[in-house]
């Protein structure tokens, strides 16, 4: 079973996605030229700040580090820390820097990867905590990718991008300032995540330490200062590359790569739960379920656990082949999609809770995943030749409402057919579970999609947001009218009753659809 | 705690057992952790074998350290029954500290704590063995002639314990070691406890070595008079050949050294697992039925246990099983909104709905109470700082009026405080002290005038202003943005001086009067000292600690009933509307006081390692957090729905702002 078969083809070069709409993916040369029944449909009043970060623009600090480091050389380390990275240092640069001329450095992440893990299991700690932490995220090169972190505000349209140069700006489109976030322990900032109910408190997950900086709504301050910001450090849990916020907003949960235990933090008192378990080694990252009842913490190993939020225990999970590569949570927690590394395919495990009366707290969890995609290559014949898709996946996405899955395909660098590529899924969770082809979301011609994620609140249907391994962030958004959820006070016109002879052969055809026993 | 409180079914039924397994449980660990110390102690870096193989014939002194030991082990739990463990008690300034430290009750733990740090010590010293063995030995002097001579080292060790459980006693009221925290995350028992394990091994090697290192410089210096008092006593002599133990030589002994710290932490090491495994049994969820069939178990179930005002415990307990309760069990939910089966009517939801309320009712009244008594930095206002910029005619008649207006006997009768504070400092201070002494806690009240009881009475000096019809009417000025005075640094005009009316209706006589400017004089004669400024002056920290201490309470209170409305916003959507009413506008006034609160930005410093529990001086945090997520949530799941609610338009202007996410 390929999904991939029944996609659309991919565009040709020099067309970008610009939306869905009308159950279509509609297309264009630049984003100025919108074709005129995507303006109809689209509700006037949203624009979504799209933002470009050329490399240029940024004082990098990578490009002076083999020159200046020895001088700044972090003193928190120990001296033996300080000394094996700078030996990793000198080995990993005069390798990365050969690499880089050769080919694209992207090819040889996996090949990273794998050594750094193999590596880590050997020999703990023996690393550079920059590096490691660079490959962990879901940024696969931040070797040509300026922006390291994204993340949508849960209740309001503003963001905060994190850069390569670890200062974080907050764009809100209501207001003219843009703070900008800097601190003194912000360092290899992989991973930024908004508090929901809340206004202003934004975690960060850095070297050392988790900050939750409050940056005030209202405040004309284009520089909040430290003071701002609160530091939960633990001895031992760092570098730390993952966060989480429990939906509810009470609870904090960091990760890292080289500490078994995952950290549950009490935000306001700044203490900390270490949940410590045995096996796996390190935590790759977090994610909460929306319902707030399980949390998903994959290792480096082949091996993810599933946490219950009630009473802390955990479920294992031993992959066959590698470790869990990324997962996400459909909008009721039930459902868990995830994806293997080494593995072509997307994974769904169910969670039903207890039935009600029987109130022991642990949910039911299923005896073995199920198998709901196979993204394996699969080739196009397009105008300018065959063009590849499919392979590994890099990471998932899934929108609010449950109605779109976006899967970021790594593709492969070395060979220009064969692109990587976000394929969006139609998706249905009730009453069965069901996934039906939607189209591939393409960039510019040099562009590789980094992150994507889905804007939390969008009124009109999702809204995907992709950063773009050329520094720019675009959106791209999916008009629909959700089956699921009533629609208060819609603005936008409803759908163009127009045939679709072309899409719904396609489009009809149910790729997986869940077996009712 | 519950010494008094024996008649009530919880504590009966449940904390005793749970008390009773927390010390069965230390008892077993016992064991294990003394062959640890034995091997340890025995360990010896040059000969690991002969370690190994001397370690046969060390089964006999383990038995009898245990049961030694098992007797120690009552002690933390007398302890932890002298003061109510759920609520910690602050002291508010030096003074306060200082009769906390010297309270007979104090003085009888720290000795008890003294008496089982001295067996301890002495089962360590017999478990050592060699050396440390016994007290005298024979020696003989130079003369040729044979005396028992006294072993300093055997004394050292003892004393070691005596000096780690004092120190021990003393930080435990310093640190508020008897402070049981209940936890957001919720574990099973036995994963607490194993994740809680190496801290407390790390905090007892560490507090260790703190209290060696401050016993070895004591004894250097003291260490000869209990050494001439044994002697003394037990009809020993010194021996001269052998170089005395109290002198640097002596002391850098490094077996030796190695020796106490080991000692101190097996001591410390087994009263901190016994503080733990009681902090994890007693703070354990406990599910209270929501309602009985049987009418004899009605006062069990959970709407009627939260009514209840003692023990404290039990209302703790019956608020985080609320919380909890809302947020994980459908089944028990539906149990609460469940209707009446003549009339219809959701008794239960009534009961808790009106319980929940109050509380958060009561922390409103409490944060006006404490607003109008300090000035915006965040002391006491009519002396400590305030008196400095006022005239003296002024303060002459503010503090004229406060006596007036709390009639002293009252005073003295509500917090022992004051009483015993006189007897300390001597003199006519009683004026002086009573806007001096913590104005929530006094150190010295019983746990049964706490403030959850009697929140309106203790909040303040001004006892009897606090229900005045002036602060009430102050009440809705303090949430105004603009007419707000203490925006702008000006201190705000004192309680006091805005009741005129109540002055002029009791005129004072002449003899009062006198009697006043006397007290005055005193007042600006004490006031200049720098030593009793030092001891009297509030800590501003910690009177906001302690006007927040309990609100572990408040928190669940508040996030239960976030939840609550939630769900029943899901279920229909017509009878939430008398709850919101009611309960939004207690949650937007305190939240405000918060926002205002003067110290409310300023963090504590972490302690990294002690076993004291650090939660209640966060807790002011963590109740603004649910606080705003609380709005937060109440906005994004009403919506549109919330235009509907009357309220006044300050109210509704800061709603606004938590709907659009400005805040």
């Amino acid at each position: 079973m390929c999904s991939l078969a029944l996609f659309p083809a991919p565009l040709p070069d020099g067309q970008t996605t610009l939306c869905e709409s009308n159950n279509e993916l509609l297309s264009g040369s630049d984003a100025e030229e919108r074709p005129k029944q995507v303006r109809s449909t689209q509700p006037q009043e949203l624009s979504p700040l799209s933002l470009f970060f050329p490399r240029e623009s940024l004082k990098l600090h990578s490009r002076t580090e083999s020159s200046s480091r020895a001088a700044f050389l972090d003193h928190s380390e120990t001296l033996w820390m300080r000394s094996a990275a700078a030996w990793w240092d000198t080995h990993t640069h005069t390798h990365t820097h050969t690499h880089t001329h050769t080919h694209n450095c992207l090819s040889n992440i996996g090949l990273f990867e794998d050594y750094i893990i193999r590596a880590a299991t050997v020999s703990r700690r023996l690393l550079d905590y920059s590096t490691f932490s660079a490959l962990f995220t879901f940024c696969v090169a931040r070797s040509d990718c300026v922006v390291r972190a994204f993340a949508w505000h849960p209740h309001t349209d503003k963001f905060a991008v994190a850069l390569l140069d670890d200062s974080i700006k907050i764009y809100n489109p209501k207001s003219a300032t843009t703070p900008t976030l800097k601190h003194r322990l912000q360092r290899s900032v992989a991973a930024v995540q908004w508090k929901p109910l809340c206004a202003s408190a934004l975690a960060v997950a850095c070297q050392n330490c988790v900050l939750v900086w409050h940056v005030d709504p209202c405040s004309l301050s284009t520089r909040p200062s430290s003071g701002c910001a609160q530091v939960l450090s633990h001895p031992g849990h760092s570098p730390v590359t993952s966060i989480a916020w429990s939906p509810s907003g009470s609870l904090l949960a960091s990760a890292s790569p080289m500490d078994t235990a995952v950290m549950v933090w009490d935000v306001a008192a700044e203490s900390c739960v270490p949940l410590q378990r045995v096996g796996g080694g390190g935590v790759t990252f977090l994610s909460w379920s929306p319902d707030g009842s399980h949390v998903l913490a994959p290792t480096p190993s082949a091996l993810f656990r599933v946490w219950e939020t009630r009473m802390w225990t955990c479920e294992r999970w031993p992959c066959v082949k590698g470790r869990c590569q990324s997962g996400c949570w459909s909008p009721d927690g039930s459902r868990l999609l995830f994806t293997v590394q080494g593995e072509t395919v997307i994974y769904a495990l169910t969670f039903t809770d207890a039935p009600a009366g029987i109130s022991t707290g642990t949910s039911k969890g299923p005896q073995a995943a199920a198998v709901v995609a196979d993204l394996s290559e699969t080739s196009f014949n397009t105008a300018h030749g065959d063009v590849i898709v499919g392979g590994e996946i890099q990471s998932l996405a899934w929108d609010p409402r449950g109605e779109r899955l976006a899967v970021l395909l790594k593709g492969d660098p070395q060979a220009a057919d064969r692109p990587a590529i976000i394929a969006v899924f139609k998706t249905r969770t009730n009453p069965v579970f069901e996934l039906l082809p939607c189209g591939f979301v393409q960039g510019e011609a040099d562009a590789e999609p980094r992150l994507m994620q889905f804007h939390p609140s969008f009124q009109h249907g999702a809204l995907l947001t992709v950063c773009w391994s050329s520094g720019r962030i675009t959106h791209v958004p999916f008009y629909f009218l959700s089956a699921g959820v009533p629609h208060f006070g819609l603005s936008g016109s409803p759908l163009l009753p127009r045939p679709q002879e072309r899409c719904s052969a396609l489009a009809n055809q149910s790729l997986f659809t869940e077996m009712i026993s | 705690m519950f010494s008094t409180q024996q008649s009530c079914w919880f504590i009966r039924k449940v904390i005793c057992w749970r008390a009773a397994a927390s010390i069965a449980w230390a008892v077993l660990l016992l064991p294990p952790v003394t062959a640890v110390f034995v091997i340890l102690s025995r360990f010896s870096l040059l000969h690991p074998i002969h370690t190994i193989s001397g370690l046969s014939p060390l089964i006999h002194s383990e038995v009898l350290t245990c049961e030694a030991v098992l007797c120690t082990k009552l002690t933390p739990l007398f302890y932890l029954q002298n003061a109510s463990p759920f609520i910690p008690t602050i002291a508010c300034s030096k003074i306060a500290l200082l009769g906390q430290l010297l309270h007979p009750r104090q003085f009888v733990n720290s000795s008890a704590h003294c008496i089982m740090g001295i067996i301890v010590a002495w089962c360590c010293a017999v478990t050592i063995g060699g050396r440390y063995e016994t007290i005298g030995y024979p020696c003989t002097h130079s003369d040729g002639s044979t005396h028992m001579c006294l072993n300093e080292y055997h004394l050292i060790l003892l004393l070691a314990g005596a000096f780690v459980g004092f120190s021990h006693s003393l930080l435990g009221v310093i640190h508020n070691m008897n402070f049981v925290s209940f936890h957001t995350v919720q574990q099973y028992k036995y994963l607490r406890f194993k994740g809680s394990l190496p801290l407390v091994v790390k905090c007892s090697a560490t507090q260790a070595l703190y209290s060696v290192r401050n016993y070895v410089v004591v004894y250097f210096f003291l260490g000869y008079i209990p050494k001439a008092w044994i002697c003394k006593t037990l009809n020993l002599h010194l021996n001269s050949s052998i170089h005395p133990l109290d002198s640097i030589a002596g002391l850098l002994d490094l077996s030796l050294l190695y020796h106490l710290w080991i000692s101190a932490t097996f001591l410390l090491f087994t009263w901190y697992i016994t503080l733990l495994l009681f902090r994890i049994f007693v703070t354990e969820v406990y599910n209270f039925p929501v309602q009985s069939s049987f009418t004899e178990e009605a006062h069990q179930c959970l709407p009627k246990v939260l009514t209840d005002k003692e023990p404290m415990i039990l209302k703790f307990l019956a608020l985080q099983d609320l919380a909890l309760l809302s947020q994980h069990s459908p089944s028990r939910r539906c149990e609460v909104f469940s209707l009446s089966q003549p009339g219809g009517h959701p008794h239960n939801w009534n009961a808790i709905s009106r319980e929940c309320l109050s509380l958060l009712a009561d922390l409103t009244q409490r944060l006006v109470a404490y607003h109008d008594t300090v000035a915006t930095n965040g002391r006491a206002k009519s002396l400590s700082t305030g008196s400095e910029r006022k005239t003296s005619s002024e303060t002459s008649v503010t503090s004229g009026t406060e006596d007036l207006m709390s009639p002293r006997p009252t005073l003295m009768m509500k917090t022992p405080a004051s009483v015993f504070a006189r007897s300390i400092v001597g003199g006519p201070q009683s004026p002086l002290t009573a806007p001096f002494t913590p104005d929530l806690d006094s150190p010295f009240a019983s746990p049964s005038l706490r403030r959850l009881t009697a929140p309106v009475e203790q909040c303040s000096p001004w006892h009897g202003t606090v229900q005045s019809p002036h602060v009430m009417r102050r009440v809705p000025k303090l949430w105004s943005t603009s007419t707000d005075s203490q925006a702008n640094g000006s201190p705000p005009p004192s309680p006091a001086s805005v009741a005129s009316p109540q002055q002029q209706t009791s005129k004072p006589s002449l003899l009062a009067q006198f009697l006043q400017n006397r007290k005055e004089q005193v007042k600006h004669f004490l006031a200049k000292r720098v030593l009793i400024m030092y001891l009297f002056n509030k800590l501003p920290e910690a009177s906001s600690q302690a006007l927040f201490a309990d609100s572990q309470a408040h928190i669940w209170a508040l996030e239960g009933r976030r939840r609550w409305w939630t769900s029943l916003f899901s279920l229909d959507v017509d009878r939430t509307s008398q709850p919101q009413q009611c309960s939004l506008c207690p949650i937007i006034s305190s939240s405000y006081r918060h926002f205002k609160l003067p110290h409310a930005s300023s963090k504590p410093l972490r302690s990294a390692s002690s076993m004291g529990d650090p939660t209640y001086k966060t807790l002011r945090f963590a109740l603004r957090a649910t606080l705003k997520t609380a709005i937060y949530r109440i906005t994004t799941t009403f919506g549109d729905h919330l235009n509907a609610v009357q309220m006044s338009a300050e109210h509704r202007k800061r709603l606004q702002q938590f709907v659009e996410y400005k805040d």
